[in-house]
């Protein structure tokens, strides 16, 4: 059998009544790099949050296996427990919630979901201290509250700390390069690239080629009007960067 | 019958009795009190303003027995009986019912220059000083008050000479015990002398759920030139228990207080605070938090009242309520002609974990003084739904991720409770308040809900 990660079939979803998904097929191996690329409102966030389970999202028709896995029948933090991973457009500040007892609880409900025992305080340490070497977060960073006052590097940054402890087969980066200045953009890539294993794999979502050359896509998905209208390797980003969407825009709402 | 008709009936049959039983320099207060019920008529119900949520008048209205002829009570109740807040201080009283009880350490280690005695004892021994004090502060013009003067038979004293600094905290213990409905008539002085400081924390715990116990509480706490006091009050009784605490504060000028309010499990419950900042550059923070669930109903109303220029004021409510628990909160801040230069500040935040749950909030200012910095503002909303979603992407449990957001809500108000050691106990309890365990139940020995 061909060994899939994901694979979403014929998926539809939408917001208060309105359709934004109108059949996304899509297929992920393991050790890839996929990206999604696409203008602003074609519905590249809502496909993060429909595969991560936000329940902002009704979804009205198809499928998505996770590695054998009813992904959409799980709650969010069963798809979490499984392997999936969101790094979000704009990561939530929660004030009063500290990085460590955060963190701690992500680990050990992991370790539940699959009858471990939960981590002593010195090994969790130990793990916390270790991943974070991989996106240069700053300790100070851990014993604040989730995101909370950090700027926008710092918080993206935490997002792949958060990936590198929680180990995912499959991670999503939404829009991972807003908000990033050149040197973040380059650690945060850095981090997600030493990440990287032929086990696990990676979706980035992004409208920018700017990221693209940071972590390299083996494929390139464009999104529009809700559906995946074309997919290339990775010289289609450097088309689009090139000619823009109206070529491909023109095509579709022509066929 | 009103409730009030009750009691002053109670009273007048058994004049002879309570005046007995009680010295001379508490019984003189009694006959300005019962006129002044017999004016009222009727205690405040939810048609008064600033009563929405909270009837005294029903909180009193039931047949409660009270301790008229000073029956003692079991002792051995306050020796089986384990705090929920425990090694916070050596300096520890217990109050059964209505009854003070020093501990044998509290006798041992009492500094000198401290008095933590018995209103009664002090009454009888230093009638000079209690004249001067008590009911200065809780006049006859809230009937609730004035029934307590007029019931009262023993309470608390805490009395820090001039200079001293005390580094302990004191603590008292209220516990309900009785084998029937049963009102206890509480009340405290609190007197810190000119640049004396001290800290006090206050519990109340009901045992044998049972039975209906009401706590009517009247403190009044002097703080003279430049004293420093910080006041810790928790409560953490049962739905059986019905609380009306009165607190009346005086700050003179220099003088620095923090008070700390936490309901964590209560019955119904109105807590009152009275600020009154009598001299310049005083410091006030208030820091309030009251977390319901089921049918309860917490009630908090403070007033601060600015009189003299140069000082500052903070106050912080914070309410989780769940299930159909209501809450009520009713804040002013009323600024003199003269004080100059005041800064006066209110925050209400309230969170709603359910939809059944209710919250009437009523922040005022009233600013009769152009120079001043005021400011308040209220805010009731709900989780927030980005946040639980963001913590359930990272495995985090719903269930768990909804506390953890409870628990954070209210770390701001646990921040400032000035007693360390409290601090991680108050973290501990309200974790295991949200948690759904009975409150109470841990360590105590009395079993009553096994």
């Amino acid at each position: 059998m061909e060994d899939i990660l994901l694979k979403v079939d014929n998926l539809h979803a939408g917001i208060e009544g309105k359709e934004i998904l109108k059949g996304i097929n899509l297929t992920v191996r393991p050790g890839e790099v996929g990206a999604i690329v696409g203008q602003t409102g074609c519905g590249k966030s809502t496909v993060s949050g429909v595969v991560a389970g936000d329940p902002k999202f009704t979804v009205t028709g198809g499928s998505a296996d996770f590695h054998g896995v009813d992904l959409l029948a799980l709650s969010p933090e069963d798809r979490s427990h499984e392997g999936l991973f969101l790094s979000f457009q704009y990561p939530v500040e929660i004030p009063g919630v500290s990085m460590v007892n955060f963190m701690r609880a992500a680990v050990n409900a992991k370790r539940k979901y699959f009858n471990e025992p939960a981590l002593s305080a010195g090994d969790f340490l130990k793990l916390m201290r270790q991943k974070r070497e991989i996106v240069e977060l700053d300790n100070k960073l851990a014993s604040r509250s989730v995101n909370e006052g950090f700027s926008g590097g710092e918080k993206k940054r935490n997002e792949i700390f958060q990936m590198a402890v929680l180990e995912p087969r499959l991670s999503i980066l939404d829009e991972t390069d807003s908000g990033l200045d050149i040197d973040a953009l380059r650690i945060v890539a850095g981090g997600v690239n030493r990440l990287k294993t032929e086990r696990n794999a990676t979706i980035v979502i992004t409208h920018y080629q700017r990221l693209l050359d940071y972590i390299k896509p083996d494929f390139v998905h464009i999104l529009y009007k809700g559906r995946i209208v074309y997919s290339g390797g990775p010289e289609l980003a450097l088309e689009l960067e090139e000619k823009g969407y109206d070529w491909i825009k023109q095509q579709v709402d022509n066929q | 019958m009103s409730a009030i008709d009750q009691y002053i009936s109670l009273y007048e049959h058994n004049r002879e009795a309570i005046d007995s039983n009680a010295p001379h320099a508490l019984n003189r207060l009694r006959p300005d009190a019962l006129s002044a019920l017999k004016r009222f008529g009727r205690f405040p119900g939810k048609r008064d303003e600033g009563y929405t949520k909270v009837s005294v008048e029903d909180m009193f209205a039931p047949d409660f027995g009270v301790n008229i002829t000073r029956v003692p009570f079991a002792v051995d109740v306050a020796r089986s009986f384990r705090c929920d807040v425990p090694n916070v201080s050596t300096l520890l009283g217990v109050v059964v019912n209505d009854s003070f009880r020093p501990t044998a350490t509290l006798l041992k280690n009492c500094p000198e220059g401290v008095t933590v005695d018995s209103l009664a004892s002090v009454a009888a021994s230093d009638p000079d000083f209690i004249k001067e004090y008590l009911g200065r502060l809780s006049d006859n013009r809230d009937a609730a008050a004035a029934l307590n003067t007029l019931l009262m038979k023993e309470g608390v004293v805490v009395r820090v000479r001039a200079g001293v600094k005390l580094d302990k905290a004191i603590q008292i213990v209220n516990i309900f015990n009785a084998s029937a409905d049963f009102m206890a008539v509480r009340r405290v002085l609190v007197v810190i002398e000119d640049d004396a400081s001290a800290r006090i924390l206050f519990c109340d715990h009901s045992q044998s759920g049972d039975f209906k116990y009401l706590s009517s509480l009247v403190t009044e706490v002097f703080l003279h030139r430049g004293a420093s006091l910080d006041y810790c009050d928790i409560e953490e009784s049962t739905e059986q228990t019905s609380r009306m605490s009165q607190l009346f504060i005086s700050q003179d000028e220099g003088s620095r207080l923090t008070v700390n309010g936490t309901s964590l499990t209560v019955g119904t419950t109105r807590n009152e605070y009275k600020v009154d900042i009598n001299g310049s550059h005083c410091d006030t923070e208030i820091a309030v938090m009251a977390i319901a669930d089921r049918k309860q109903t917490i009630d908090n109303s403070a007033r601060i009242n600015h009189f003299a220029p140069r000082s500052r004021s903070n106050q912080l409510f914070k309410y989780l309520l769940d299930e159909q628990s209501q809450g009520a909160f009713e804040g002013l801040i009323y600024v003199a002609p003269d004080a100059v230069h005041t800064e006066a500040y209110q925050t209400d935040r309230n969170l709603l974990a359910s939809a059944d749950a209710r919250m009437h909030t009523a922040p005022q200012l009233e600013i009769y003084c152009d120079d001043v910095k005021c400011s308040h503002g209220a805010a009731t909303g709900q989780l927030d739904q980005n946040a639980l979603f963001y913590m359930q992407t990272r495995g985090v449990p719903k269930s768990e991720a909804r506390m953890m957001l409870m628990q954070a809500f209210m770390s701001d108000v646990i921040d400032r409770v000035a007693i360390e050691g409290l601090r991680d106990r108050l973290r501990h309890l309200v974790e295991r308040r949200l948690s759904g365990e009975h409150a109470a139940c841990g360590d105590c020995a009395a079993s009553c809900h096994n």
